[in-house]
């Protein structure tokens, strides 16, 4: 098995607290992998360590073949200002930008993917409309088709399909489990599990630490669903100083 | 008639037509980048950013009298170190750009002012606040066509990452390392137009140049390259209507330019399809899909 990301003895956290406490998993390269795990539990936290805005305060994370540049991501709360005039085409267009950079135009071979990525995510006809016309779940198909040709080797998806209807949900998996099958490397917050069921053949679950990581029916057990929450409020209500950390 | 309102004053005096280059010159160069200090909603940083030039001005004043390149120098130094300590506070500690640029400016303000009341006459801060549109020499109308041209072909050269940097900064930041080089180079093209725009207009009223034709045009249409064509044909129409009020009613000529551009914003608002007043009392019919 290569490995797409190895956590070793990982630690963040913000101002001291840690979010995320001596993790250590190793993601296989091609998985499909779900995080799951109560609010707080440091989901998010982990991939920010992975993108890099989050800088360790221990251990460490080593890629595999994947250079950072190589992993798109999307955020819990994307950043995009839905104010700004921009129309869809364009928006989903900058998923090119490693190929064409901050300054080169786009040729007939990017406007023809640009529209391939916009069908694939079901937003044709779409393509002239301002990003302020869209729904919620039109900005997540329009975000998805800039992830589809970011043509990266490592998807990191934070809650993708929160506050997103069941339709769409269903055609955004599709395009995940295409991910898939191109043997790029998956990882996805979610909290829903029948869908983590379903669609997902391993998981991950979190509760600052790591409670159990595998094929997902061997993860999503009402026992360790117990041993998460406990954990995290163990964590809550007596905080204290890390030994390692404190020296 | 209308030959002699519209046409004779320039035909007449050399210094009607230099104020309408200067002026025809500031508003190719400064409306685009009001254009995106709209988008970004930082129309109040171009206001803080102009009064942040004062001191610079000021103190080249001191050293070298009413001369063009030391006020503009001094000018520059000063903008750009607010908005370079501004950028690298709000960067690195926890306050916010909005918080960190008013501490900025308002220090370099009061320092402005207390260097010009202390060792210069009235008159000279009345040059620094509210300009000399109908005095510009032929090295100010170099300078402000220079600045003109420098920032058309910056922005030309930026308007991908900066359209970024404005609709998803997140993003921009994920896939490249240019967020910070093209927030600083926006920055110094709000510098660098204001500065120009002092010469003609005073360190205040060269805001409004800024910003007015690019809230006006907001109203008329919603794609940014048509955003930049209405603000600058605006601001263009705004000075030659400011001008000859100026001239026909011997009014200030720089308060006028901007008031006529405060008019057309104000119909703009009134009157604009996209979401002016009227478009919100009698709303167009749907489109049934």
């Amino acid at each position: 098995m290569t490995c797409a990301l190895e956590f070793q003895d990982l630690t963040l956290g913000y101002d001291r607290h840690p979010a995320v406490h001596r993790l250590c998993v190793e993601i296989a390269e091609g998985s499909l992998t779900a995080i799951v795990g109560p609010n707080g539990a440091g989901k998010s936290t982990m991939l920010k360590g992975v993108i890099g805005t989050l800088r360790p305060l221990e251990g460490r994370i080593a890629f595999g073949r994947i250079a950072r540049s190589g992993i798109a991501y999307l955020p819990q709360q994307s950043g995009v200002d839905r104010s700004f005039p921009i129309v869809v085409a364009d928006l989903v267009a900058m998923g090119l930008w490693r190929e064409i950079g901050g300054f080169v135009g786009l040729r007939a071979v990017h406007r023809a993917r640009v529209a391939e990525a916009i069908s694939a995510v079901g937003l044709e006809g779409f393509e002239e409309r301002p990003i302020g016309s869209l729904s919620g779940g039109q900005v997540q198909r329009a975000l998805f088709a800039r992830l589809l040709l970011q043509d990266a080797g490592l998807v990191l998806l934070d809650e993708p399909f929160t506050a997103v209807d069941a339709r769409t949900t269903a055609d955004l998996i599709a395009v995940m489990r295409r991910w898939h099958g191109e043997g790029r490397t998956v990882l996805a917050v979610l909290h829903d599990f029948d869908t983590v069921r379903a669609h997902f053949p391993h998981s991950l679950m979190l509760a600052r630490e790591l409670v159990a990581h595998g094929p997902t029916a061997q993860v999503l057990t009402a026992e360790n669903q117990f041993r998460a929450r406990q954990m995290c409020e163990a964590c809550d209500a007596s905080p204290h100083t890390c030994g390692r950390n404190a020296a | 008639m209308m030959w002699e309102i519209l046409v004779q004053p320039f035909a007449d005096f050399g210094f009607m037509r230099r104020a309408l280059m200067g002026c025809v010159a500031i508003s190719v160069g400064a409306t685009p980048v009001g254009v995106f200090l709209m988008l970004r909603r930082m129309s109040l940083t171009g206001d803080a950013m102009a009064h942040a030039i004062l001191p610079g001005a000021a103190v080249g004043y001191l050293v070298a009298g009413l001369s063009l390149w030391a006020m503009t120098v001094g000018g520059l130094i000063a903008g750009m170190a607010v908005a370079l300590l501004a950028g690298f506070v709000t960067r690195a500690t926890a306050l916010r750009e909005d918080a960190s640029l008013a501490a900025f400016y308002l220090i370099s303000l009061a320092l402005g002012v207390l260097i010009v009341s202390t060792r210069g006459s009235n008159v000279d801060l009345m040059h620094v606040l509210f300009g000399t549109v109908l005095a510009l020499d032929d090295d100010a109308l170099t300078l402000l066509c220079s600045i003109a041209s420098v920032s058309l072909l910056a922005l030309a050269a930026l308007f991908r990452p900066l359209v970024l940097e404005c609709a998803d900064p997140q993003f921009l930041r994920s896939v490249s390392g240019l967020s910070a080089m093209t927030h600083f180079t926006f920055l110094a093209l709000v510098v660098l137009n204001l500065v120009g725009g002092f010469h003609a207009l005073g360190t205040l009223m060269a805001v409004g140049i800024m910003i007015l034709p690019a809230a006006a045009a907001r109203f008329w249409v919603v794609c940014i390259g048509a955003l930049i064509a209405v603000a600058i044909s605006v601001a263009m129409l705004s000075s030659l209507s400011g001008l000859l009020l100026s001239y026909h009613y011997s009014l200030p000529s720089g308060p006028a330019i901007i008031l006529v551009a405060g008019l057309a914003y104000a119909l703009s608002l009134a009157f604009g399809p996209v979401g002016g007043l009227a478009g919100r009392a009698f709303p167009r019919r749907y489109v049934e899909a």
